[in-house]
């Protein structure tokens, strides 16, 4: 199994995607393979592309993402995204049952294998058979991470997937990650809500056009936000 | 007038067909009479220097060879219609190149190969042309919509390029989704041939005056080598456009979506 080590870095990354138009934009950072690590910043800033760096979705055109100091650009990448899994904004529904759904992760998994994963995504095992077309939004987003954990990953990518979810089943997939966490599963999570993100975690980084905000630009977009995010270090305060 | 041959005048009486088409064409407001007009005059100034290039190559003395040489730019014509007709698919002049080279190796070396027809030009080149041309249409269609599935469901595309799939696994459902598309015209024409219309090999061998049960087995052979063409050309236009749409690191580029 591919070992990601304790750090995941990124040194001075940049992603031209076409000529002077720059997504990401000299990013220099470090994330702790522990815990959940939250990206705030305004639409556009580039939060979500740093997370399809992360899995090699988008690669950099200057500087390195390494995890435990070895290039990500080095490791095989299949076996990087089962390592690095991915649930995605808007929760993508293949055609068939969940069950279907689920079998494109791991096509071998067996029904009790399935079953425990959807468990522990709060999905009950008896929507195995339902179409996946007709969950609702919530159960979708859970059966996307349920699919997600059945590769075992050691850590995951949440790219806003709460945005399109209402305030219940927001909730649900919050606490759901966090018991997650609390199993060991290092988290980076994205989201424009910065309740949300104070929540979740006390490792808040504020992305701005593109890179992590100097403190200025930090303390600007956290101003008013919440009272408990430290408008300098982006961190909250205990 | 030969058997064969309707002359000038019978020419000049089938023109009756497009006045009609641009006096309807005036009639309802379509606008398309300079279209009709201009169409019209552009295939017979065409088909005449084809003629004229035919009836050289075509020659008792001429050798083989130019017959060989003129499928040769049939192929690379085909190529240069594909790239005009789908701008969006990246090297479409070089898969399409492929794709009727893959082709005309493959149906007329079946045809010649298995002694369907004698090698010489008169066969040569029509044949290559039924099968490059048939393929050349297919060949767009495919590549148009293997681009434009993969574009409208990139998402999903890419949630299972994240979660480990090789590119060629995770395009599969999409990429099979374009062929049959692709694909389904030309079987539905080979379904509905003798019922719905006779097929031009057909009509221009009874029309010169052949047996009507040659006539079906020379056109029944040609429709079997052009649905086997049509696929072929379609398989080596999926494989390498999906080669060409993905990354060897399994990323899905960015991709141009044209609505046809």
């Amino acid at each position: 199994m591919l070992e990601l080590g304790g750090v995941l870095s990124f040194d001075d990354v940049e992603l031209e995607v076409a000529p002077g138009e720059r997504i990401i934009d000299g990013l220099t950072l470090e994330v702790p393979l522990d815990g959940i690590t939250v990206l705030v910043g305004r639409s556009g800033s580039g939060k979500s592309t740093l997370l399809r760096l992360c899995n090699r979705l988008e690669v950099p055109t200057r500087g390195t993402v390494a995890y435990g100091g070895r290039s990500a650009g080095d490791l095989d990448v299949l076996a990087l995204r089962r390592q690095v899994g991915m649930v995605f904004q808007h929760p993508v529904r293949f055609a068939g049952t969940v069950r279907d759904n689920l079998l494109v992760a791991v096509p071998s998994a067996g029904d009790d294998e399935l079953r425990r994963v959807l468990a522990r995504s709060a999905v009950d095992g008896d929507l195995l058979d339902r179409e996946a077309a007709d969950l609702s939004g919530g159960e979708a987003q859970r059966m996307c991470l349920a699919r997600t954990l059945l590769t075992e990953p050691q850590m995951l990518l949440m790219d806003e997937v709460t945005s399109s979810l209402d305030p219940d089943a927001r909730r649900s997939i919050e606490e759901l990650t966090l018991s997650l966490v609390d199993d060991g599963m290092a988290v980076l999570w994205v989201t424009h809500d910065l309740d949300q993100a104070h929540r979740l975690s006390s490792r808040v980084v504020v992305i701005e056009s593109g890179r992590v905000a100097v403190p200025d630009e930090a303390q600007r977009f956290l101003a008013g936000a919440s009272d408990d995010i430290d408008p300098v270090t982006g961190e909250a305060a205990s | 007038m030969s058997t064969t041959g309707i002359g000038w005048e019978g020419l000049a009486a089938s023109t009756v067909l497009v006045a009609v088409a641009v006096g309807l064409s005036l009639w309802r407001g379509l606008g398309l009479e300079r279209t009709l007009l201009w169409a019209s005059g552009r295939a017979a100034v065409q088909l005449t220097a084809v003629g004229l290039g035919l009836g050289l190559v075509l020659a008792p003395d001429t050798p083989v060879a130019w017959a060989w040489a003129w499928v040769v730019g049939m192929v690379v014509f085909a190529a240069v219609t594909v790239r005009r007709r789908a701008p969006e698919v990246p090297d479409a002049f070089a898969l399409a190149l492929a794709a009727n080279a893959v082709v005309v190796v493959v149906s007329l070396g079946v045809i010649f190969g298995f002694g369907i027809f004698p090698v010489e030009a008169r066969t040569i080149i029509p044949l290559g042309g039924m099968m490059i041309g048939n393929s050349m249409t297919a060949t767009v269609v495919a590549a148009r919509r293997i681009v434009g599935e993969l574009s409208d469901k990139r998402s999903e595309v890419e949630a299972r390029l994240a979660l480990g799939q090789p590119s060629a696994e995770a395009s599969r459902p999409y990429v099979r989704a374009a062929l049959r598309t692709a694909l389904t015209s030309q079987i539905e024409s080979t379904k509905a041939v003798g019922l719905v219309f006779l097929p031009g090999a057909m009509t221009g061998l009874v029309l010169a005056g052949v047996d009507a049960a040659d006539a079906v087995q020379v056109q029944l052979a040609i429709m079997y080598l052009i649905l086997g063409s049509v696929v072929t050309s379609v398989t080596v236009v999926s494989l390498g456009l999906t080669h060409r749409l993905f990354t060897p690191d399994h990323r899905l580029v960015r991709l141009i979506r044209v609505d046809a």
